[in-house]
C-alpha cells in the first residue's frame, strides 16, 4: 500500500477549500488536484444512478471559436457534422489526426450563428487548444482558451432536473438532452446551463465564473437544494465507475494517438459523408479494410477485477488484446472491463481469459453499453 | 486506542496478532481508508507456505490494487471465506476482519514489526508526506 502523493505543482479548482472541507480525499488528475471520493465511490456511484450526485468538474477545458468561419473551422477539426447544431444544441465529436486516431474527444456546442465552444479533457488542454489554434489559422475565425474563465459544475442522476430546477426560472423540463440554453442560475445571469454528463444518467454541466467566492456559493445553494432528494458531492472515482457502465469511453484508455474511430466503435459521431475534416481520408481508407480490433465489453465470470493495461487471452492461449478499463461496476454489481480484441472474438457470448497477477482469469463478451438508464416515454 | 496494542503492525499495513504460535492478518484501519470501498480479496490456500516480506494475496477496492504482505514466514493454516465473500467488512472493522492465520515458522520474526505506537508514528508521517 503506498498512499497517492500530490505534487507542489497540481492545479487547484476554485472548490478546492470546499472540498478539503467536505473531507474528501484528493489525488493529482492530469496536473489538477481533485477530489476522488468523499463518502466512498459505491455511495456516490448508487446516489448517481438512483438519485442526484454533484461533481465539480472544473478541470475540463473549453476553446471558443468565433467569427465568420467558424463553423468552416469546427467543421474542418471534428468529425461529428456540426452544420446539423442548431443554435443552443451539443454533439460528441472528436478531434483527429490525418491517420484517423485521436487528439481528444470533444463536445461541441453551438453559442452563436458563428460561435462554437469546444469543452475538452483536462489532461489533453494545452495540447487541443494548440492543435485546434493552428490547425484553424486558415479561416477567418478567432481561437479562445477560455478554460480559467469557468467552473464547471455537473449535476446528475434521475433528480438532477427537480434540483436545478429550484435555481432557475427557465423551465428545464423544455430543456431536451444535448441542448443548452442561458439563464438566470442562484442570482446569477446569463449562466450557460446544458443537459450533457459523463454518467449515463441525465444530468446538467453549467459553467459559472471561476470566481471563487461565486463557485463556492453556487456549489452550496447546489446542496442545499438537493438535501432532501439525497444529493451527495461525487468525486472522479465515481465519474470514472459510472461512465466505463454507460461504455462512455475515456480519453488514454478506449481512445487515443493510436486508436482510430472504428476501432473504438464511434462510427455514429464520425460523419465521412461531411465534404472535409482531418482524418477523413484515412478513415475512409480503413474503412474499406477489415478492422485489426475493436472494442468490446467483457464481464469476468470467474473471481477477479480486470484492470487497465492487463492482457487479454484467447481460450486458445493466444494474447490477443489488452484491457482498456475495468473495475467492479457498483450499480451492476459485476467486475466489467472495456478491451480491444480482434474482430473475430468481439461477438457478445466469445469466452476470454483475462491475465490477472499471472493467473488466466475467465471472462466473456457482452454487449454494451453495460447499463442503460431507464427512459421516459 | 484505535491501533490495538497486542497487535504488530508492518510498515506494508497489515497487522498480525498472535495467539500461541499460530497468528491471524489482517490490513489496518488507515489501509482500508486509504484504499476506499473495498470489492475483491485474492487469498492463499490453506497449506500455502508463506516468507515474510512478499506478498501473498492481494486487495481491490473500486479503484486500486494492493499486495498483501506476509508480516511472517510461516504455513497457511486457516483462510477466511467468509471475508473473501464479504470484503466490503474490510471496511467497516479492520482490525477484527482476519484474512488468514499462519503456523509460525520462526518467531523471533516478530520483533522486527512495529508495535502500535510505532505504527502510528509511521503513518503520522506518511499522511504528512
Amino acid at each position: 500500500m503506498s498512499a497517492v502523493e500530490t505534487t507542489p505543482a497540481a492545479r487547484k479548482t476554485a472548490l478546492y477549500a470546499s472540498h478539503r472541507e467536505s473531507k474528501a480525499k484528493m489525488v493529482e488528475f492530469n496536473g489538477w488536484e481533485m477530489p476522488v471520493e468523499y463518502s466512498g465511490i459505491i455511495a456516490e456511484h448508487l446516489a448517481v444512478r438512483n438519485a442526484v450526485g454533484i461533481f465539480d468538474v472544473s478541470h475540463m477545458g473549453d476553446i471558443c471559436l468565433a467569427g465568420t468561419e467558424a463553423l468552416t473551422a469546427v467543421q474542418h477539426i471534428s468529425m461529428n457534422d456540426a452544420s446539423r447544431l442548431s443554435l443552443g444544441q451539443a454533439q460528441y465529436s472528436a478531434l483527429l489526426y490525418p491517420q484517423g486516431t485521436f487528439v481528444d474527444d470533444v463536445v461541441v456546442h453551438r453559442l452563436g450563428s458563428e460561435e462554437y465552444l469546444l469543452v475538452i479533457n483536462a489532461g489533453t488542454r494545452e495540447k487541443d487548444f494548440n492543435w485546434v489554434r493552428d490547425n484553424t489559422r486558415e479561416f477567418d475565425c478567432r481561437v479562445e482558451n477560455l478554460s480559467d474563465r469557468f467552473t464547471q459544475i455537473a449535476i446528475q442522476g434521475p433528480k438532477a432536473a427537480s434540483l436545478l430546477q429550484k435555481l432557475t426560472d427557465t423551465d428545464l423540463a423544455t430543456l431536451k438532452f444535448y441542448w443548452f440554453r442561458r439563464a438566470r442560475l442562484c442570482g446569477l445571469d446569463d449562466i450557460l446551463i446544458a443537459r450533457t454528463g459523463y454518467t449515463g444518467e441525465d444530468g446538467f454541466e453549467i459553467y459559472i465564473p471561476s470566481d471563487e467566492g461565486v463557485s463556492r456559493r453556487v456549489w452550496n445553494d447546489l446542496f442545499a437544494a438537493g438535501r432532501d432528494a439525497g444529493a451527495i458531492p461525487c468525486g472522479l472515482g465515481a465519474r470514472n465507475t459510472l461512465r466505463l457502465e454507460a461504455r462512455l469511453p475515456l480519453y488514454g484508455h478506449e481512445i487515443s494517438d493510436t486508436i482510430n474511430v472504428w476501432e473504438a466503435s464511434l462510427d455514429r459521431f464520425c460523419k465521412l459523408e461531411k465534404e472535409e475534416f482531418i482524418g477523413r481520408e484515412a478513415l475512409a481508407r480503413a474503412k474499406e479494410a477489415p478492422l485489426r480490433r475493436k472494442l468490446v465489453g467483457i464481464e469476468m465470470k470467474e473471481r477477479g477485477i480486470a484492470r487497465d493495461g492487463y492482457k487479454v487471452w484467447s481460450q486458445e492461449g493466444r494474447e490477443i488484446g489488452w484491457i482498456t478499463s475495468g473495475s467492479y461496476a457498483p450499480f451492476l454489481r459485476k467486475n466489467i472491463a472495456l478491451a480491444y480484441v480482434p474482430p473475430e472474438f468481439s461477438a457478445p457470448g466469445r469466452e476470454l481469459s483475462v491475465e490477472i497477477r499471472e493467473q488466466y482469469v475467465g471472462a466473456r463478451v457482452v454487449p454494451t453499453p453495460f447499463y442503460q438508464r431507464p427512459r421516459k416515454t | 486506542m484505535k491501533y490495538p496494542s497486542d497487535f504488530k503492525y508492518t510498515k506494508e499495513h497489515e497487522w498480525i496478532q498472535v495467539a500461541d504460535k499460530t497468528a491471524a492478518v489482517g490490513i489496518t484501519d488507515y489501509a482500508q481508508e486509504s484504499l476506499g470501498d473495498i470489492v475483491f480479496l485474492d487469498l492463499p490456500k490453506v497449506g500455502a507456505q508463506l516468507a515474510a516480506g512478499k506478498p501473498f494475496g492481494s486487495v481491490e477496492s473500486v479503484k486500486a490494487v494492493s499486495d498483501l504482505y506476509a508480516p511472517v514466514s510461516g504455513t497457511v493454516k486457516e483462510v477466511n471465506g467468509e471475508l473473501a465473500g464479504a470484503p466490503e467488512k474490510i471496511n467497516q472493522s479492520a482490525h477484527s476482519s482476519w484474512m488468514i492465520k499462519i503456523d509460525l515458522q520462526n518467531p523471533n520474526e516478530l520483533n522486527g514489526l512495529l508495535s502500535a505506537t510505532d505504527y502510528e508514528k509511521f503513518i503520522a508521517e506518511e499522511s504528512v508526506g
